[in-house]
């Protein structure tokens, strides 16, 4: 901005720092401020919206009775025309009170802007002088500044008093608190030694290992877990991916060459990350997918993690064959399942 | 008996008993001598609170139906053979999950109920989020509001609370895997993870007790604590007054706007029926959560390119993020690819949230009181900083749907989850420096628009053969809106030696704070001076005609005929 170069210096000498507050602008009318047509019009519509509020209520009262769901007589479709217009004349009904009442509002009443003054949120002078004289009589008549003893013991007692809620309370939410649970699965060997044959999920079918053809995915769990009294808990630890790979084409240690039979791999159903069913098989690459996080596991070197955010390996379960061909399990798995804990290698 | 007890204006007959019956018994005539003709400011951006308190209401309403019908209850039982839907006759599930299939498909108006609450708790908790956004972007949260936008920010946290646990109930494979996220979640948690897993689920997951446990949270406990937020809320919207926006006429010390009685109850009780209307018509017309499709819940089950409600898909995004680091310290996992992108970053993400109106206060040291909002370019820094923090919250929305991205577009899921890890951190560095300019872009066009007015369209030709377009100026409503601003200077603080060169103690802490004051609010655009206006008007021989006067304009257009 040249300023200097003006030549109506007369104009420049006293202008203000800044500009000034101009008010309130003046009062712009509406139509129906000036035409009675315009504002008989609103007052029409706004009856109209009311009248559609309440024909769209009575609608919806009517579909409630006209149209039964009960398991005799009712349909798919039936509960979906009962929905729509139950619905429809709800929302119709409400919105036609809306809309009448703001147009009310903003076409026909007044709407002249109003200034109300501020007060500063803060007592003034004499108020707080008058607040801190009466809560120092207050703490005088309490005499605590002579009696220091008496808020010590007072805290004191806070501090305790809620406990006795507290500690009931949290100490019953965890039930046996036994978090050694997270190791142990239902693939532990019963207690008679019987080892726990793998079965189809759901049908709980016992599974040869004839059956498994290469490049098919079983969903298995242990057999007759669903007449464990825990079945569901149990469950969420024990589902297992059965996977059939060419052996040439699996990458096995040493120490891990016994746990699969004949190019039969079972691995650990729930994801290491957050605990999701691992339940995606890419048998092109044979990969396994999370379809929660998207971890990406590689069947063929010991489920190691290939992307995504999981940190560790699904967790193999020994498996083998007994004398009749059934794929048995031969022990439970050496590491605990599902997401990592804080006393997990402990 | 109507008692008189003043001459003076008289009320209606018709309402008379009833106001005196109120009045002799409540002190009602107090009461509305106080709150009834109190003003609002009008704008259309003060709603969004509203469309949250009403669809928290309809909550409420379509809540309480839904509990008649609903039983929170895991003892697994067969889908009766009779009821619909065919696909689910004699499966096994939960009560809960039966019960929630019986009160869509045999209870009249159930299905609408729950879609009606699901829509509600989505509307309700973006109302909420834009809501807030808007008090950020006009620095509402400015003394003397401080404490009630905490009591709205923890009115957010427990409506996640609420959300979280209400979609947990239907007990299908798609709730069930998101308590199962959960459950992997808390465990991550350092020393107290495995316990607090336990408390959780009354032991192991799935266990017997977390539904019931939720459904009390959800219908007592959470909705018990919002409501008296709100209470707390409203009141101190109430006591505080309403905040404006800047206009001609409005100051710090004054409210300009429309009574409550009988403006607002008309306004603001008619917004509450359209907000309950189209709640009503979403509920109607939009399927959602169709739990019947996914099935009761079987911890062997999961559905593919399943996302969570909407306000928890940022933590399934950053969860998805995040690479698989896990470390062992002492015997001890620590899981850092589950308690950096669900507990960590949500956790500094909602402090910083909390605490950003006492962060202004430490930065800024503004000790005034404000009424009037700033117009978010007129706090280029602040805006910025919203606008790059929400540009990551966007990142992690896109990346909790990396799976769709992937399906839709055919893109390779890997490269995908790679190019938001890289936006995770570039991406709010770019947002913050582009809406920084942004804002100073708009800045310069008000102070463009107050010098030279508006553009009419209207050419016209000088004798000289020159030709210029006509301006018109603005009138000083209008430009008031453009200069009224009184923009915060940078902190100045004494030199680091006083006038005998001994060092001034406290002076680097004061240093960094006005390292903090510049950064703020060092680069800034002054709204037009009343000299400059002037000026502008004196020799702008082009730029500013003077349009206001339409005679001149006649003449040039007389004299370059």
């Amino acid at each position: 901005m040249s300023i200097e170069q003006s030549d109506h210096s007369t104009e420049l000498t006293e202008h203000p720092a800044t500009f000034p507050n101009p008010g309130l602008p003046p009062h712009r009318p509406r139509l129906g401020d000036e035409d009675p047509k315009a504002a008989k019009r609103s007052e029409r519509l706004v009856l109209l919206l009311f009248t559609v509020s309440v024909l769209a209520s009575i609608a919806a009262i009517v579909g409630y009775f006209a149209i039964p769901v009960d398991p005799e007589t009712g349909s798919v479709g039936n509960t979906r025309l009962s929905t729509l217009i139950i619905g429809l004349g709800l929302g119709l009904g409400m919105l036609g009170i809306g809309t009448a009442a703001i147009h009310w509002a903003k076409s026909l009443m007044n709407d002249h802007d109003k200034v109300e003054e501020r007060h500063e949120i803060a007592g003034d002078a004499e108020t707080r002088s008058t607040a801190i004289e009466m809560f120092n009589d207050g703490a005088k008549d309490t005499d605590i500044a002579r009696r220091p003893l008496i808020k010590g013991a007072l805290g004191g007692a806070l501090a305790l008093a809620p406990l006795p809620f507290l500690v009931p309370l949290i100490g019953n939410l965890g039930g046996d608190w036994d978090i050694s649970r997270f190791k142990r699965t239902a693939w532990a060997p019963a207690a008679n030694g019987d080892r726990i044959y793998l079965a189809t999920d759901p049908t709980n079918r016992r599974i040869k290992a004839s059956d498994v053809t290469i490049g098919s995915l079983f969903h298995v769990m242990p057999w007759n877990l669903p007449e464990h009294p825990n079945y569901l808990d149990e469950k969420a630890k024990a589902v297992v991916l059965l996977v059939r790979v060419d052996p040439q084409d699996l990458k096995e240690t040493e120490e891990r060459a016994s746990w699969s039979y004949d190019g039969i791999v079972a691995y650990s159903k729930i994801c290491t990350h957050v605990g999701c069913p691992v339940a995606l098989y890419e048998r092109e690459t044979h990969h396994l997918l999370c379809p929660c996080h998207q971890s990406t596991f590689d069947v063929t070197d010991e489920a190691k993690v290939v992307f995504g955010p999981a940190g560790r390996a699904l967790p193999q379960l020994p498996i083998d064959v007994d004398e009749n061909g059934y794929l048995v399990a031969q022990r439970d798995f050496d590491e605990p399942v599902g997401p990592s804990f804080w006393e997990r290698e402990r | 008996m109507t008692t008189d007890l003043a001459p003076g204006p008289k009320v209606d007959p018709k309402i008379a008993a009833t106001a005196d019956f109120l009045d002799t018994r409540l002190g009602i005539s107090k009461m509305f001598k106080g709150l009834g003709r109190k003003l609002f400011p009008d704008h259309w951006s003060f709603l969004l609170g509203e469309i949250a308190l009403y669809s928290f209401i309809v909550l409420i309403l379509s809540g309480t139906f839904l509990v008649f019908f609903f039983v929170p209850s895991m003892n697994e039982i067969h889908y009766p053979h009779d009821a619909l839907p065919v696909t689910m006759q004699g499966q096994p599930m939960s009560e809960a999950f039966a019960s929630t299939l019986n009160l869509s498909f045999h209870v009249r108006g159930g299905l609408f109920m729950r879609q009606l609450h699901h829509w509600s708790a989505l509307i309700f908790v973006g109302a909420m989020v834009i809501h807030m956004l808007r008090i950020l972007f006009t620095g509402a949260f400015r003394k003397p509001r401080e404490l009630n936008y905490l009591i709205g920010f923890l009115m957010l946290i427990t409506s996640l609370l609420a959300g979280l646990t209400g979609y947990s109930l239907p007990d299908d494979v798609l709730s069930g895997n998101g308590l199962r996220i959960t459950d992997g979640v808390v465990r991550s948690i350092p020393i107290i993870g495995s316990y607090m897993s336990f408390m959780v689920f009354g032991g192991e997951f799935p266990g017997m007790d977390v539904i019931p446990r939720m459904y009390a949270l959800h219908i007592l406990f959470i909705p018990g604590l919002i409501l008296a937020l709100v209470a707390v809320h409203l009141f101190l919207v109430f006591w505080h007054k309403h905040t404006q926006y800047p206009g001609p006429g409005r100051t710090d010390k004054n409210v300009v706007g429309f009574p409550l009685f009988p403006i607002y109850v008309a306004k603001a009780g008619g917004f509450f029926f359209i907000v309950f209307g189209i709640l009503g018509l979403m509920g109607a017309t939009m399927s959602i959560n169709n739990v019947w499709n996914y099935g009761p819940f079987d911890p062997a089950l999961v559905g593919a390119g399943a996302q969570p409600d909407w306000y928890m898909l940022f933590l399934e995004g950053s969860l998805r993020l995040m690479p698989g680091w896990e470390v062992v310290i002492g015997g001890f996992t620590l899981s850092l690819n589950v308690l950096i992108p669900a507990v960590v970053i949500p956790g500094l993400l909602f402090t910083i949230l909390g605490a950003y109106p006492f962060i202004h206060n430490l930065v800024t040291k503004d000790t005034g009181e404000h009424h009037v909002l700033d117009r978010p370019r007129n706090a280029p820094t602040r805006t910025a900083i919203i606008v790059a923090v929400l540009s990551a919250f966007f990142v992690l929305l896109g990346a909790g749907a990396n799976d769709l991205i992937a399906t839709h577009f055919s893109l390779s899921l890997n490269a995908i989850t790679w190019a938001f890890r890289i936006l995770f951190f570039v991406l709010p560095v770019v947002a913050f420096v582009v809406t920084k300019r942004v804002c100073f872009g708009l800045q310069r066009k008000d102070r463009e628009l107050v010098l030279h007015g508006h553009e009419t369209g209207r050419v016209v030709r000088f004798a000289s053969g020159e030709y210029a377009e006509v301006h018109q100026p603005l009138d000083e409503f209008e430009r008031w809106v453009l200069v009224g601003q009184d923009l915060p200077k940078p902190l100045e603080i004494e030199p680091a030696e006083d006038v005998n060169g001994v060092r001034r103690p406290g002076h680097t802490k004061e240093l960094r704070r006005q390292n903090l004051s510049r950064f703020f609010y060092e680069e800034r655009v002054e709204p037009v001076t009343p000299a400059e206006l002037a000026a502008a008007h004196a020799t702008g021989a082009h730029d500013a005609l003077p349009a206001s006067a339409g005679r001149d304009v006649h003449e040039l257009e007389a004299r370059s005929h």
